[in-house]
């Protein structure tokens, strides 16, 4: 038997006026993943998000979570997901753990749920806050409070919306190694962002949306391979013979960085240096990394 | 259901988190009300025969008050969770339309009622106020209190910010219910103010809200609860498509 998808989407429409949002998006996403939606401002990655969280409705089109529709069946498909705001956004009338428990209640869990509470907020390092006010903590804690906030209910489903903009390093790191032990321990995470290496570092499957598309759908490691070119910057004594010249792609300071095909070319290159008698004094080999196959697939779609 | 009764708890410890703003001071305004126009009025008015205008009044601040703080209650949890932002996390969760309306409004009912209970308690020690037919009062307090939860929450969807909820407030709520014969009976106005009266559902209520206290009204209380009761389902339904359509909460 087929395990049923964590999220479905299909042939998703959506128009505000004159903007069409989204334009036909197709998505699955399987059950455990770990997923990244990229794209530029504006591309509808947070159309998206809100439509499958039942913040906005589909112009046409359907999605699912975990087999249940999000608007047939909206009871349970809310149920099963968690969803991370953008926006820092909090009831100023409750400290986080009256919040969390409040959050519980209205998916229908009570005191027993209260060990799991317990278990987010020591996870997300927020125990001996559990007694403050909402207003009183800073941005690192309310975006955790947040991420708290949306697990409330143990959704096996989460999506974060760009949960890292305006966080310091060393909480990103916790965040994500929070968020990492949900994953292993079997929630599938769905993950807008910005920082290109973090969707690279923590992310199985990549898609990419440009205007209301899905650009670019695969393994992050695909995506990686995609893109061939690497480079290799080179710090010479002396000028670039001419036969390297067609590989120039650019100089900086006393490096020259060249446009690889392929590794093999790195033995020709310098076998040219040596033939011209030029003296390598530093040499360095640079992968692509998702940023540039990013900017390489939002520049071919323009 | 237990989403429904957690987000009715949360509306009730709302508004009790800050009783001082929301039930205390309601009182004391009622309280001021009464002790100035009972000073200035009560030697030379005497509204009903044997009820001295002192006892008249009460039941109409009693009504007032609780008419209003029902209103406060659903507008201003709203607003306010529409300008925070937080009003996503309700959004989010499998709460339907007629069990956020439910809880929004049992818990303006409570809030009202609470207030307007307060009112009369403090008023008791030195009014003296017959209860001829307890089951009108509590009739039209709860009718009261739930047209007016019903319209709060009318006005907390529809309005943006907070000067547009404190216009609704300041230029249809307050003249309505200052306008519907809290201080006098409407038979002292002049005809045509008393006509215009008749349209003013909150007239209704305090009416006969007034009634179940000394057994004497300008309109039979049947009438009147009827009539607060239509206004009711009227406003309920016009809420409850709004809440199903998703207007300004769902895109």
């Amino acid at each position: 038997m087929m395990t049923i998808p964590a999220i479905k989407i299909e042939q998703v429409h959506k128009s505000f006026g004159k903007l069409n949002a989204l334009r036909g998006v197709d998505l699955q996403i399987e059950q455990g993943e770990f997923f990244a939606l990229l794209g530029p401002n504006g591309a509808g990655k947070s159309t998206l998000i809100n439509i499958l969280a039942g913040l906005m409705r589909p112009g046409s089109g359907h999605l699912s979570v975990l087999g249940h529709d999000v608007v047939a069946d909206y009871r349970k498909a809310r149920r099963l997901l968690g969803v991370v705001p953008q926006e820092l956004v909090f009831d100023p009338f409750f400290n986080v753990r009256e919040m969390l428990r409040f959050q519980a209640g209205y998916f229908g869990r009570g005191p027993e749920n209260d060990p799991w509470i317990d278990e987010v907020l020591e996870g997300l390092g927020l125990t001996d806050k559990a007694y403050s006010n909402m207003r009183a903590l800073s941005g690192g804690m309310k975006r955790r409070a947040l991420i708290a906030q949306a697990l409330a209910h143990k959704p096996p489903v989460l999506v974060l919306d760009e949960p890292t903009a305006g966080v310091d390093v060393e909480v990103r790191q916790m965040l994500w190694a929070f968020i990492n032990r949900l994953n292993k321990a079997g929630t599938t995470i769905i993950l807008t962002t910005h920082y290109m290496e973090e969707a690279q570092t923590l992310c199985s499957r990549v898609a990419m949306l440009k205007q209301g598309e899905i650009v670019a759908l695969d393994s992050t490691r695909n995506l990686l391979n995609r893109l061939q070119t690497k480079q290799l910057r080179l710090k010479l004594k002396g000028p670039l013979p001419q036969s390297l010249l067609p590989l120039k792609r650019g100089e900086s300071g006393d490096y020259v960085t060249l446009n690889l095909a392929a590794t093999t070319e790195v033995e020709y290159i310098l076998a040219e240096l040596r033939a011209a008698n030029v003296v390598v004094e530093d040499l360095q080999l640079i992968e692509a990394d998702l940023e540039d196959v990013f900017l390489d697939i939002m520049g071919n779609h323009r | 259901m237990r989403g429904m009764y957690t987000l009715f708890k949360k509306e009730i410890w709302r508004f009790w988190k800050v009783s001082f703003q929301t039930v205390a001071a309601p009182v004391m305004t009622a309280l001021l009300y009464l002790l100035i126009f009972s000073h200035a009025l009560a030697t030379r008015l005497e509204v009903y025969p044997g009820v001295s205008y002192t006892a008249f009044l009460v039941p109409g601040l009693v009504m007032m008050s609780l008419l209003q703080n029902s209103f406060a209650n659903s507008s201003s949890s709203l607003i306010q969770s529409k300008v925070m932002g937080n009003i996503v996390f309700l959004l989010l969760t499998p709460i339907s339309y007629l069990e956020f309306f439910l809880a929004f409004l049992a818990a303006s009912m409570v809030r009202g009622i609470a207030v307007g209970l307060s009112v009369y308690l403090v008023t008791m020690f030195w009014v003296h106020l017959p209860l001829v037919h307890p089951w009108y009062i509590l009739g039209f307090a709860l009718m009261g209190s739930a047209m007016m939860g019903a319209m709060g929450i009318v006005a907390g969807i529809c309005t943006e910010k907070f000067d547009q909820l404190a216009a609704f407030q300041n230029f249809i709520i307050m003249p309505l219910t200052f306008l519907s014969g809290v201080f006098y009976s409407i038979h002292s106005l002049p005809p045509l103010w008393h006509q215009i009266s008749r349209f003013n559902p909150f007239f209704y209520i305090i009416d006969g809200f007034r009634y179940g206290f000394f057994g004497q009204g300008d309109v039979s209380p049947a009438l009147s609860l009827s009539i607060v009761a239509l206004s009711f389902v009227l406003i309920s339904v016009a809420t409850l498509q709004l809440l199903k359509s998703g207007y300004k909460l769902r895109g």
